[in-house]
């Protein structure tokens, strides 16, 4: 293609092809001393990048911290506990955009306890448009194949029912984040998409037993937002839970204590694991709800290590009778 | 409208219709998502299947009678499919086109013209109805290894998709995944690239599906021919011809795609489809010689003993081939699987996988539960996979079954194998590190994972009290690390065996819960011992299902420290563990 005939070779011919192969060799080096790495590799892992979740709580008013409700019907009894504690209109303003955590973690129907009930979710992303809200999220990192455990859950329809959007936990959702104090949440993924435009975050639980942390509640429910291998955290189970309350600051937390799983927790399988309790917690406090919430699974507040370890770290009180809790009865 | 552009029109719909059904083949209830579309409905064309099944079988499960019309149809007009419906035709078609476009006319009649090895196809499909139809020794289909319909949904469904996936995450949360999908790459791959070489080399040189077409298309109604035997010679015919089957002379019948470029490409209008034989003369057989055919079944008969030898369906059975629940019993299950793919396309959470040869040559891209890969074990509440399954080898089973609940609970759940825990590498057994997650993550109820607590002294960890309290124990020792005690898993055991738990501690001080109480205070210079309470998890293999839900949560993460295999499977009674099932 290129052929020249040496007999043709020209001084003008020589000089430009010698200014190319200057050019080339300049091109040649310039590339590689501009890529030139005197150190190589390092051992150490990234840590920059990081991301810290917002404090989405609000502020403290005296004797409207904790209420407990009992009746049936979770639609009645979850306004009755919210009204209590000032109205939906104390948590969600106009235009706030709501991330809703309510517990997805199985591939399991509603019928069986083991995720929060659909009418449950749906009923407080309801109440969170009727204060205004500009956007309801519905987010979890659940254990079981993500999408399955929206559909069999029954919340994926009860969110999208209530207009809310349901967010599944896709990889890049994730960022790394380090709980300033923390042991365990060091350099560690968390379901941050969701929450970086959130202005309030709502967690939403069911009461289960739970074999190794003795009980699931609403401090358990955010392992949900725990990425990675989270399961190595199961050698330190109480230091991660009380972690999770400090790096997560919800603005309320509900605990559904409607029906109560007893036995063969967190995943239960049958309904012969319920036992009708009738309770439903709401609060600002998630440590002080857990501590109500124990009882309802006949246990006591020392059962569970992770709430005195909590109420240390400053997340809450475990003494939740020191709240003036309100209770309230609906039929 | 002209003939060829009908043609096209109907090549671009059928896989269009085709790559549709892939994606839809996702569980859900979005109009994309499965619902009710036919997603088998290409496989319930293919008559090699139909066949191929009936062989092995000597029954035609009923979904498969689509294929009847397939037969009707070839039978009447010739090798349609292969022209007009197939989408690994259109595929191949396209880009044989592609690649050789700038060729002059004498180049691609060069190219397209009938070569001898055409009868390789032939081969094939003796062989591989050979190792179907021989039920006094054993039956096995093999057909879905090279049959185009399987193959395509094979190679889009666990390669196409899942890598457009990556960049979308469309049909899936965080992809999906498919072990061993390099050889379904490479075969896919080379079969494209061949084209470049000799357009529709797949099909011309190896499809069985089209082999078995030529075979019953030779009493097709229509024909491609001449409708006149003089002709200018031109050879243009030949052109463009798909099938390499020699229009221009005496045509094969058999090799005949009914692609209609020589009825176009004829400037003369000689060449025409018609009900008469072409007046060139044809050859409707296809091109094999007795002893061709003779050696062929031979050897497909002969390999199935020779497969058998590695006695892989015997006591060498691979404990890791772990069938989807509803598989039927292993000799059944190799009568019937077609390696399409449909059930590891469908399982919500990819843990169906295409198996290798490790099972058994016969093992190959059959569905294989591997609880490393995917986004959890198999799925409790979920039967998706024999829903797909287009011939049965999973059989449609309901909730009910797979749990063994209502009419089934005679039968019990229906188990995949058994969970054994390897307590060499179990944390609480091996490392003194508390964890369960497998019995926390344990579907059945009640849980097939148990545990039994124990106290183990840690390592050097017997302290000399110095002076004690009910409350608190100050030890002579000031080395301890602050709060390591502190997480609710340590205890504090006296000599008279007395144990508390411990809530926190200093460099020397060590506070006890005050939920217990000693009867006798520890005295000075007295010794006690920290301990750490672990919940050892153990299996009950009258409950265990070997979903491996357990397995896949397992954070030893390498080789898992509990492990499911086959032993116990209730699809048959050959692997069983137990004395009562």
């Amino acid at each position: 293609m290129n052929q020249e005939k040496d007999e043709n070779l020209t001084r003008r011919k020589f000089l430009a092809r010698a200014a190319k192969a200057g050019l080339s060799i300049a091109a040649a080096a310039a590339v590689s001393l501009s890529l030139y790495d005197d150190k190589g590799p390092g051992a150490s892992v990234k840590t920059e990048g990081q991301v810290k979740l917002s404090d989405f709580s609000i502020p403290y008013i005296d004797g409207q911290t904790i209420s407990i409700v009992r009746g049936a019907d979770r639609k009645k009894t979850v306004n009755k506990a919210i009204e209590l504690l000032g109205g939906i209109g104390r948590f969600v303003k106009k235009d706030d955009i709501v991330v809703i955590k309510p517990n997805v973690a199985f591939a399991s129907p509603p019928m069986l306890g083991a995720t929060a009930r659909p009418e449950l979710v749906g009923e407080v992303a309801r109440l969170c448009y009727k204060a205004g809200a500009k956007k309801v999220y519905v987010a979890d990192n659940p254990i079981n194949d993500p999408a399955s455990c929206f559909t069999l859950s029954g919340i994926g329809k009860a969110s999208s029912a209530a207009g809310a959007k349901v967010v599944l936990p896709k990889n890049h959702l994730f960022k790394n984040t380090t709980l300033a104090g923390g042991k365990l949440i060091r350099n560690w993924p968390i379901f941050y998409g969701p929450f970086e435009t959130a202005d309030k975050v709502i967690g939403i639980a069911p009461v289960k037993d739970h074999h190794r942390s003795v009980a699931s509640m609403t401090m358990k429910n955010f392992y949900g937002l725990l990425g990675g291998r989270r399961n190595i955290f199961h050698q330190d189970i109480n230091t991660i839970i009380a972690e999770l309350s400090m790096m997560v600051k919800p603005t309320l937390v509900i605990l559904d204590g409607t029906e109560v799983m007893m036995t063969n927790g967190p995943t239960g399988g049958s309904v012969s694991d319920l036992r009708r309790a009738n309770t439903l917690i709401a609060s600002t406090d998630c440590v002080a709800a857990d501590s109500y919430g124990c009882g309802l699974l006949h246990l006591k507040v020392s059962d569970l290590p992770y709430l005195a370890r909590a109420q240390k770290f400053g997340a809450g009180t475990t003494d939740y009778q020191s709240l003036k809790p309100k209770f309230a009865t609906v039929i | 409208m002209k003939i060829v552009q009908t043609r096209r029109i109907s090549q671009v719909f059928f896989f269009a219709m085709f790559v549709w059904f892939c994606i839809v083949s996702t569980i859900g209830e979005k109009f994309w998502q499965l619902r009710g579309w036919p997603v088998n409905w290409f496989l319930q064309l293919d008559p090699l299947l139909g066949l191929g099944t009936i062989l092995t079988t000597h029954t035609l499960y009923w979904p498969l009678l689509w294929a009847l019309a397939t037969v009707i149809l070839t039978i009447i007009f010739g090798r349609f499919f292969c022209g007009w419906v197939c989408p690994f035709g259109s595929i191949h078609h396209f880009v044989g086109f592609l690649g050789n476009r700038k060729k002059t006319p004498a180049q691609k009649i060069q190219l397209n013209k009938y070569r001898k090895p055409q009868c390789i196809k032939y081969l094939v499909l003796v062989v591989l109805l050979g190792m179907a139809a021989f039920p006094s020794i054993r039956a096995t289909l093999q057909t879905g290894l090279l049959d185009p319909i399987p193959l395509l949904t094979r190679s889009v469904n666990l390669l196409l998709l899942p890598i457009a996936d990556r960049a979308a995450n469309f049909i899936s949360v965080k992809g999906r995944f498919y072990e061993g999908a390099w050889l379904i790459f490479a075969i896919f791959l080379s079969a494209v690239l061949l084209n470049l070489v000799i357009p529709r080399f797949y099909c011309r040189f190896i499809c069985p599906l089209g082999a078995l077409f030529g075979v019953i298309d030779r009493f097709a109604l229509w024909r491609i021919g001449k409708n006149q035997n003089e002709c200018s010679n031109c050879k243009l015919c030949e052109k463009s011809c798909e099938g390499g089957c020699e229009p221009a002379g005496s045509i094969r019948i058999s090799e005949c795609v009914l692609c209609f470029n020589c009825r176009e490409d004829c400037k003369d209008e000689i060449i025409n489809y018609q009900t008469q034989k072409s007046l060139a003369g044809e050859i409707t057989d296809p091109d094999i010689s007795r002893r061709g055919f003779v050696l062929s079944l031979a050897s497909g008969i002969f390999a199935v003993p020779a497969v058998g030898l590695s006695k892989k369906l015997g006591s060498n059975w691979y404990h890791k081939v772990i069938r989807p629940p509803g598989a039927i019993a292993e000799n059944e299950f190799l009568e019937r699987c077609i390696k399409c793919g449909q059930c590891m396309r469908i399982c919500p959470t990819n843990v169906i996988q295409p198996g290798g040869i490790e099972g058994g040559l016969e093992n190959l891209w059959t569905p294989v539960l591997n609880n490393r890969i995917g986004s959890s074990g198999c799925q409790y509440n979920c039967v998706a996979c024999g829903q797909v399954c287009p011939t049965s080898a999973i059989r449609p089973i309901t909730p009910a079954e797979k749990h063994g609940l209502g009419e089934f609970a005679e039968a019990g759940p229906i188990k995949l194998g058994t969970a054994f825990i390897d307590r060499n590498r179990c944390l609480p057994w091996a490392m003194d590190k508390p964890c369960i997650v497998c019995q926390e993550n344990c579907p059945v109820s009640p849980k097939a994972i148990y545990t039994r607590e124990c106290f183990n002294t840690i390592r050097e960890g017997t302290f000399t009290v110095k002076k004690a309290t009910n409350k608190t124990i100050e030890t002579v020792e000031t080395n301890l690390l602050l709060d390591k005690f502190a997480t609710g898993d340590y205890y504090c055991t006296t000599k008279k065996g007395e144990r508390r738990k411990i809530t926190a501690n200093t460099e020397n001080t060590i506070v006890l819960s005050n939920n217990e109480h000693f009867s006798e205070v520890p005295a000075a210079n007295s010794k006690v011992e920290i301990q750490i309470r672990l919940q050892k998890p153990y299996i009950d293999i009258e409950k265990c299902i070997g979903c491996g839900i357990c397995e896949h949560e397992c954070p030893v993460s390498g080789k898992k420290a509990i492990r499911v295999s086959a032993e116990g499977e209730t699809r048959s009674t050959d692997r069983k563990l137990l004395l009562k099932n």
